[in-house]
């Protein structure tokens, strides 16, 4: 290979940063995220195969400091991907492809990680202010 | 300095046909985990502090445990999917690329049967 000196083409950092590229690359930070998260699901998943006790050893260690908030970041990412999913899925269609409505989806997407996070842990706190 | 036009260097290293099967098949998954997805955050709320009885309980119900495999299959799916891209985009030399994608596929394949066969353990032994 070659490797003459020829001009590179303008390169992602001297862009200016826009609600649809910032969420392309939020979309593939959550679901990366999320693939770690599951590592973690599928240690706490399999341990019921183990019996009672290795269950119970899990449980605690995702009620954990360390396990809320792996399951926070699970969580946020779970409805931020779902979202920004559906939103890939539409522009597969060849729907809401201009700029204007985009930017506006953004919003809305950010609004709905947001309020479904907190709605799933409002409903879980006061799940375990019960017991 | 290759003397080969620019046409012929492309020919036999672009497409190999298996990009829209890739494309499509992640979407699959992606769809599917729309509903299992919320179905099953709202049963892991059903199950926060649930002791080993009250998880049995849960899992060996027939619907439960349908969805979870589906679930499972599709979680792990994506993932698998969803990762093999990522690694396919920013990993670099061409053998680590290969390489990462090829131990994805074997967590992704173990991981799944781990947690299927989890599922019907505990759902068996009730």
């Amino acid at each position: 290979m070659s490797s003459a000196k020829r001009p590179l083409s303008p390169h992602l950092l001297i862009y200016k940063h826009q609600a649809t590229s910032s969420f392309s690359i939020l979309h593939r930070i959550c679901g990366v995220a999320m693939t770690f998260g599951t590592i973690l699901f599928a240690y706490w998943f399999t341990s019921a195969a183990y019996g009672p006790e290795a269950f119970e050893t899990a449980q605690s260690i995702m009620g954990s400091w360390f396990g809320l908030l792996v399951l926070f970041g699970f969580t946020f990412s779970f409805f931020f991907h779902l979202a920004t999913g559906i939103r890939y899925i539409c522009w597969d269609m060849v729907l809401g492809f201009d700029m204007e409505v985009a930017t506006r989806n953004a919003a809305v997407i950010t609004l709905f990680a947001l309020s479904m996070t907190a709605l799933t842990w409002y409903v879980g706190c006061s799940r375990m202010g019960d017991l | 300095m290759s003397m080969r036009s620019p046409l012929g260097q492309a020919r036999g290293s672009g497409s190999t046909d298996h990009g829209v099967q890739h494309w499509l098949a992640e979407r699959f998954g992606a769809i599917a985990l729309v509903p299992l997805g919320l179905w099953f955050v709202y049963s892991m709320l059903g199950l926060i502090g649930a002791d080993y009885n009250a998880y049995q309980e849960w899992q060996s119900q027939p619907g439960n445990l349908i969805l979870t495999i589906l679930f499972l299959l599709a979680l792990f799916h994506h993932a698998h999917m969803g990762l093999t891209v990522v690694l396919e985009d920013y990993v670099q030399p061409e053998w680590l690329k290969n390489t990462s994608v090829l131990v994805l596929k074997y967590t992704a394949f173990f991981l799944c049967t781990a947690c299927i066969l989890s599922a019907l353990r505990v759902t068996f032994t009730a």
